[in-house]
């Protein structure tokens, strides 16, 4: 691709256009435009999430709240967007985190095998051992309601994935003529990984991410719904709709909006993932 | 064949054992984590704010064997994990394992028949479209797979008892004892899975269609039925099944998430709420049952498997 972009002048929208394929670029936009109204809401100034106003409740969408009221009063427009922001902003968090651990510890474990890399093969196995929300889930459970646990918990969960695909991938190269040549010539560690794993690894790991942002998000707003993940009065998208389910038929467009931005979120990270799931 | 399955049982039982220890040490935390003096929480758990005395307390303290150093307790609670002694719920005063009993049949009625399900709804679509990918049915199932991935259970759920009890009021909305409760959410849990495996059904039979024996039992006169029954179905069967292990994920989240939207009487309700109500004992038996029933299921697909495919018992 970079040979591509050397040919012509070419605008980096245009680049990134011609880089991925339509359904991919669909996603990003659809999470472009959550990240927009997310942390765009607030800076348009607007109601307070937690401002409760008894006297409207369940207001149609109307002129003073655009996307109407919820059963205590609250701007549902200023609480959809703080739930899209706290959902990606836990998103971007536990993957960033994931990702980097991951692969730091599946390249050292790949690299070299010995003690550490069956080591850390057991710790993948002991996360891996039971299903990853019930994980979250127990974890949770010790310090609920709390933010800095569901991170923990989530993190824990992904970095697992990302760990053993690096790590397979990289014994697979490390034995590769390419590589042998390379180390044969007395180049570095940093230029090993730059020039033969990195490229190798970008694609797939990206691919997981996407996936595990959505993984997140599910498993934010699943434990919200049942009432263990995060408390009120925080707005999140779980806690919503479980808030918002008993007045459904008074004002079906309130539970619509949570609903409406969570099945938004996990299509753009699937459909960014590009591939379909393994 | 033997050593197949023999090595394969290992692997399995070493998880069972991970799965033992992960959830015990959790719930060993859990149990140092309560705030407060515990044996004093425990008791007002168990016999209501105002009945709680230091003697309660004691009797609580002597029972969990608090009095103990963190090390010893640890010890103690992996040994009573071993020896099969859940104790009993902190809430109800059970024994952890009756409740589990009551509670496991109705959770694995409701697992099974979403499997049912989705295999019902999800083969013939996959079949149907991976004879002819890139066709209109093909196309339509694809969006549907992933429309209906992008929703976790508990929205389908929702979705599902908006249209059918509060518009149609065709089924009840939540509750157990007739099968008309059993519909609602079984269809939740199993359209999901239905959404994943239709597409594996898919990709399978694309696969086995696209060959060349395939090919070839066409060209020697074998009808289209004849051939998908006699070339097709063993083969594409195996990656189907394989791939159901992956989603057993799937469905033991699913069960904990929509047991508690439906009120369903099973192990993920009682889960959820023991969470809720910090009953220890219970949260450690119901997330072993869940974490081992995970891996006994594994161990299913994978001999499942075994017998479809006879190449890989050789390796």
């Amino acid at each position: 691709m970079k040979t591509l972009t050397r040919q012509g002048p070419m605008t980096p929208l245009l680049a990134l256009r011609r880089r991925l394929p339509a359904s991919r670029m669909l996603g990003l936009c659809l999470l472009v435009g959550l990240m927009l109204f997310g942390w765009g809401v607030p800076l348009l100034g607007g109601a307070d999430p937690y401002a409760q106003d008894l006297m409207h409740t369940l207001e149609a969408p109307g002129a003073l709240h655009p996307l109407g009221t919820d059963h205590l009063g609250r701007s549902l427009l200023a609480r959809t967007a703080e739930a899209v922001r706290l959902s990606l902003g836990l998103a971007f968090l536990s993957v960033a985190s994931a990702v980097t651990i991951g692969l730091v510890l599946g390249v050292a474990a790949g690299w070299r095998r010995g003690w550490g890399d069956r080591l850390l093969g057991a710790l993948a196995d002991c996360v891996l051992a039971l299903p990853g929300l019930l994980l979250v889930l127990m974890l949770a459970a010790i310090a609920p309601g709390s933010f800095w646990t569901l991170y923990l918990g989530i993190s824990l969960v992904l970095w697992v994935e990302v760990f053993r695909l690096v790590r397979s991938v990289t014994q697979g190269l490390m034995a590769s003529p390419q590589v042998q040549a390379s180390r044969l010539l007395g180049f570095g560690r940093v230029y090993l990984f730059r020039r033969h794993l990195w490229p190798a690894l970008r694609p797939q790991v990206m691919t997981l991410a996407a996936f595990g942002a959505a993984t997140a998000i599910l498993a934010v707003s699943s434990l919200g719904f049942v009432s263990i993940g995060l408390r009120p009065p925080t707005a999140e998208l779980g806690l919503m709709m479980t808030e918002l389910f008993p007045y459904y038929q008074e004002a079906p467009w309130a539970l619509a909006q949570p609903v409406l931005a969570l099945f938004l979120m996990v299509l753009g990270f699937i459909l960014l993932a590009g591939e379909e799931p393994k | 064949m033997g050593r197949a399955i023999l090595s394969l049982l290992g692997q399995r039982l070493v998880q069972a054992g991970l799965v033992a220890w992960v959830v015990g040490s959790l719930t060993y935390l859990l149990t140092r984590a309560l705030p407060g003096d515990m044996s004093f929480r425990i008791a007002a758990g168990r016999y209501g704010y105002e009945q709680v005395n230091a003697e309660a307390a004691a009797a609580v303290q002597q029972e969990l064997g608090l009095d103990q150093s963190p090390l010893a307790a640890y010890l103690q609670w992996l040994m009573d994990l071993a020896s099969f002694d859940l104790g009993r719920s902190l809430v109800s005063g059970e024994t952890v394992v009756q409740e589990l009993s009551h509670q496991l049949g109705h959770s694995l009625s409701l697992a099974l028949t979403a499997v049912v399900m989705a295999l019902v709804l999800g083969l013939p679509l996959g079949l149907a479209s991976g004879l002819r990918p890139g066709r209109w049915l093909d196309r339509v199932s694809l969006a549907l797979a992933l429309g209906l991935r992008s929703l976790p259970p508990f929205v389908v759920g929702i979705a599902l008892v908006v249209l059918f009890s509060l518009t149609l009021h065709w089924l009840p909305a939540a509750g157990h004892g007739s099968l008309s409760h059993l519909w609602l959410p079984s269809l939740a849990l199993g359209l999901g899975l239905a959404a994943v495996s239709s597409r594996v059904a898919r990709n399978a039979m694309a696969d086995v269609a696209g060959s060349d024996y395939y090919a070839f039992s066409r060209l020697k006169g074998l009808t289209g039925w004849q051939t998908l029954r006699r070339h097709g179905l063993r083969n594409l069967s195996v990656p189907v099944v394989a791939f159901l292990g992956v989603q057993l994920v799937y469905l033991i989240e699913g069960v904990v998430v929509i047991e508690s939207l439906f009120a369903w009487p099973g192990i993920g309700h009682a889960l959820v709420h023991a969470v809720v109500a910090r009953d220890v004992p219970m949260i450690q038996g119901t997330a072993l049952v869940l974490g081992l029933g995970f891996v006994l299921l594994n161990t299913l697909v994978d001999i499942a498997t075994l017998l479809l495919d006879p190449r890989r018992r050789l390796a």
